[in-house]
């Protein structure tokens, strides 16, 4: 959700959607905390293989989901549609949810806390007018670039996307906000050939309208990521430094951030749930939870609660400064929202994440780190992060690719080997954070990380 | 859902840009979820879904469109977005008759979820809390879910295909955390099944006992508390039965997709007929197991599923195709067109994925192997289809020393290449057994599938601990 007007008028902007929500507010019983949100979203997809279109998609989606809180119990329920009917089912089954509720004394919706919005231009009209032909030229083009960057390099597929939503909250407590985004981006798989071996890139490339994609750049990089791992071979196992790539430090830093999860804490499902004030990285780290910055491809000005989003330090000069909450994890952690309620659209209720991660970023570039280490490994791409990372034990382990740093240059190719550690070791085996920032479209931004001490498991 | 007539009616205007196929999937879910944590039910959960895709083919270009509205006027504007998109030129006239299958019945449903208080299913999940928390004073955290739907679909097609079906989903899971001097430790278990309630009944053939389930979860977080950390390097591999068969659909069933095929993007293609695997490995894909997390009537493109022989005694026999990808090759389909739900184009996805049984005794394996590790439960993996290399979280392991199950390990991935593994299994066990039910991403979508192994040893794998 995004923006501002909260006083729309019938027949402006959002008017329908908040028109829906206030009508399921307005039918909140006595004792009865009522929230409404629907949100009307849609997005084209076109893949390109080989010059013509495998498949245009076309695709719009609404939907309301009904949070309902009476005597501390809490009930749900959604629908795929904002059909009248199907919202009085909603509204009827959500009531009739919250008797199955147990009593839960921090229970409760969010309320404006008097925190300003950072306005955010997320709406782009020449996107929305933009056409269709227009975006398979994209496509095209961005195949043929590929193509054209070398020789040995296949196209898997090459893809524009774009997607807009709208969407508007209110509630019993004062809440009331409508707001909407749109954004697209192009991506495209690569296979690199030779002889019997095949290795894979990508690259991608985001924007707020068409006129921002650097094409060439993500053409570039979609063939270097795979032509540069052909030959790779299973390295020795070692313990050596690791330099991450951006794209692998903003995975990293998602990993990191879900122990600084409000909800993970006051359920104790945090390795650093005791741990607020200590030094629990190098003082040169500095990680940020910054939504207000407009070069975040997450960047929003208001929370899945309806808050206004805003920037949270997280690990300020080493040292662990705050959790991210959204109301309720707030209210047990005897604390304020800190506006990072995160929700996946109609047919869920809010949890906690964090929305734009940065670390403060040092001044030298990723050829100068490299040039400075004898003996390391470029980590260009991991895989397995998801099944390999515990966040509750801090267990560390996942696959990785990349390219062997000999004498301060990068060697020979690696493969099919693991790193491990611990996510509490990495944090403190941090020895410098690169000064190139990469906004990738995810929750995180880029940045090159050196991590001493890692465990690299090959042959 | 939708009359025939208009079904008709619909199929006829998506073609009316002169497509080749055309294509709607409609479908009705209501499902029910509870979430309990920290002993609290946080909430009772109901939804409702409800909408038609369609597809429409036209040479090598597929344009698609869907619409929560199943009147008449809405499918009608989601067809012609569809031929749109498939096509900008203009066409002739076609009009579709369609032949109603019957319905067939590969799980028997006695009590469909919905019919069944949303009481008893929070009170499923207070037994489960109860029954983890019971396992020891160490265990601090328990959260369990349970989750059920119904959902009626109806799939026709413009090569006259009606095609219906009716599917209940019950799951449920149990996350435990146990805490000890080494720190915080975690333990998990699940169970689906595509049948009704009755999978709670001990009388019912499907039957899961949800209390063993939560004791399970606990004794991992448990025994994990006293883990030591996973050596690093590669060395032998035991995998449990029914705990590992994720291997195979990350190591090959994948590659064996007909999509992957056909772009030349998988180590498997143009390799039917030849020795892919050892030979002790027969590899099938099997979407007709009563009540399995993976079984389906007919897949999400109308057609009745199959149990299809992908590797038969380490030879590739086949691969596993969708509607588009078997029209191109002039075969018929495997009855693998799958998707996540309406709003989504299907493609070539797994089932049931299994090995089946070897004639080792699973004792024998252990017995044989002098250092190595014995996998208990495997975690969620990924492959790259093109290179071959997977990897996979090890949610439970142990050492294997002289021949015996020694002391647990802490977790860390496991890794390798999908050939090189498959023909590196030396040994293979007669114990097959279906693991936990799993949801396949691919592509952005999320589908359930089912797997099951016997024990059996790989040779040579490489473990991502920190130890050496």
């Amino acid at each position: 959700m995004s923006a501002t007007d909260t006083t729309v008028a019938s027949g402006e902007l959002g008017a329908d959607l908040l028109a829906i929500v206030d009508r399921v507010v307005a039918q909140a019983k006595p004792g009865e905390q009522v929230e409404a949100f629907v949100s009307r979203g849609g997005d084209t997809e076109v893949r390109v293989y080989q010059g013509e279109v495998e498949h245009f998609v076309s695709a719009q989606a609404e939907g309301i989901g009904i949070r309902i809180i009476s005597d501390g119990r809490t009930g749900f329920a959604y629908a795929g549609t904002l059909d009248e009917a199907a919202i009085a089912e909603v509204l009827a089954e959500a009531r009739d949810n919250v008797q199955f509720g147990t009593v839960d004394e921090w229970a409760g919706l969010a309320e404006p806390d008097g925190v300003a919005q950072t306005a955010q231009a997320l709406w782009s009209d020449e996107l929305a007018g933009y056409a269709t032909d227009r975006k398979i030229e994209l496509a095209k083009e961005l195949e043929r670039l590929t193509l054209g960057a070398d020789s040995r390099v296949r196209v898997d597929d090459s893809n524009y996307a774009d997607a807009f939503g709208e969407a508007a909250v209110a509630t019993t407590t004062g809440i009331r906000r409508w707001g909407r985004e749109n954004g697209c981006y192009v991506s495209v798989s690569t296979l690199a050939d030779d002889g019997d071996e095949t290795q894979t890139g990508f690259g991608f490339s985001v924007g707020r309208t068409p006129d921002m994609f650097d094409l060439g750049k993500a053409a570039r990089e979609a063939a270097d990521r795979a032509t540069r791992l052909l030959g790779a071979t299973k390295p020795a196992s070692r313990r050596t430094t690791v330099v991450l790539d951006p794209f692998v430090t903003a995975q990293f830093l998602a990993i990191i951030s879900s122990t600084l999860n409000g909800e993970a804490v006051v359920k104790g499902r945090s390795l650093f749930k005791d741990r607020l004030g200590d030094e629990v990285a190098p003082p040169f780290v500095t990680l940020l939870d910054d939504p207000t910055n407009p070069l975040a491809y997450t960047a929003t000005d208001v929370d899945g609660e309806g808050l206004a989003a805003r920037l949270n330090p997280l690990i300020e000069g080493g040292v662990l400064r705050q959790f991210v909450h959204n109301s309720y994890s707030a209210r047990r952690a005897g604390t304020m929202s800190t506006g990072n309620a995160v929700r996946g659209g109609f047919a869920g209720t809010p949890g906690v994440g964090a929305l734009a991660l940065h670390l403060l970023p040092g001044t030298r570039s990723q050829d100068e780190i490299v040039a400075g280490i004898d003996d390391g490994l470029l980590v260009q791409s991991v895989q397995g992060i998801h099944s390999g990372v515990n966040p509750i034990s801090g267990d560390f382990s996942t696959g990785a690719a990349g390219l062997m740093i000999r004498n301060g240059q990068v060697a020979e190719p690696v493969r099919e080997f693991t790193i491990a550690s611990t996510l509490q070791r990495m944090l403190m085996d941090i020895v410098e954070v690169g000064g190139d920032v990469d906004w990738l479209p995810m929750r995180a931004a880029g940045v090159t990380l050196v991590v001493t001490d890692v465990t690299m498991s090959g042959a | 859902m939708i009359d025939q007539d208009v079904i008709e009616r619909t199929l006829g205007t998506a073609l009316r840009t002169g497509a080749d196929f055309a294509e709607i999937y409609a479908e009705d879910k209501r499902n029910t979820s509870v979430g309990l944590d920290d002993g609290r039910v946080e909430q009772v959960t109901s939804g409702r879904d409800r909408g038609a895709g369609i597809r429409v083919i036209k040479g090598e270009t597929t344009g698609f469109a869907h619409t929560s509205d199943l009147s008449e006027t809405g499918l009608a504007a989601a067809a012609s977005a569809a031929a749109e998109a498939a096509s900008r030129g203009g066409g002739g006239v076609r009009t579709v008759a369609l032949t109603p299958a019957e319905r067939r019945a590969v799980n028997e449903v006695q009590q469909y979820p919905e019919t069944i208080g949303k009481t008893a299913k929070v009170e499923l999940l207070q037994r489960i809390d109860a029954a983890a928390r019971a396992a020891g004073t160490e265990i601090v955290q328990v959260s369990a879910g349970y989750a059920d739907s119904r959902k009626r679909v109806l799939v026709a097609n413009s090569d006259g295909l009606l095609a219906v079906d009716d599917i209940a989903r019950i799951l449920a899971r149990v996350n435990v955390v146990a805490s000890g001097d080494t720190g915080m430790q975690t333990g998990y278990q699940s169970m689906g099944r595509t049948i009704g309630w009755e999978v709670f009944d001990p009388a019912s053939e499907l039957f899961v006992d949800v209390e063993e389930l939560a004791r399970d979860a606990a004794r991992q977080a448990l025994v994990k508390l006293t883990a030591r950390p996973a050596p690093s390097g590669s060395m032998p591999v035991v995998i449990k039965n029914g705990s590992g068969a994720v291997l195979f659909h990350e190591a090959c069933g994948h590659g064996l997709e007909a999509d992957h095929i056909q772009k030349g993007a998988s180590v498997y293609a143009g390799k039917v007929g030849e020795l892919v695997a050892s030979p002790l490995v027969t590899l099938v894909d099997d979407g007709t197991m009563a009540g399995e997390w993976g079984t389906l009537a007919i897949d999400d493109e109308g057609h009745p599923t199959q149990r299809n022989v992908l590797i038969q005694d380490g030879v590739l026999t086949d691969y596993m195709w969708d509607h588009i990808r078997a029209r191109k090759e002039g075969r018929g389909p495997s009855g693998n067109g799958r998707r996540q739900s309406y709003m989504h184009l299907p493609m070539v996805r797994m089932t049931n994925t299994i090995v089946l049984d070897g004639h080792d005794e699973p004792d024998d394996i252990v017995a044989n192997t002098e250092r190595g590790v014995y996998v208990a439960e495997l975690g969620g993996g990924s492959v790259n289809t093109a290179s071959g290399d997977f990897v996979f979280g090890m949610r439970e392991a142990y050492l294997i020393e002289d021949g015996r199950i020694t002391e647990p390990l802490r977790e860390g991935n496991l890794i390798g290449n999908g050939p090189q593994v498959l023909r590196d299994i030396d040994m293979l066990g007669n114990d097959f057994m279906m693991g936990n039910p799993g949801t396949c991403g691919k592509d952005g979508q999320g589908v359930p599938v089912g797997d099951g192994q016997p024990t059996l040893r790989v040779k040579q794998m490489t473990i991502g601990g920190t130890a050496s």
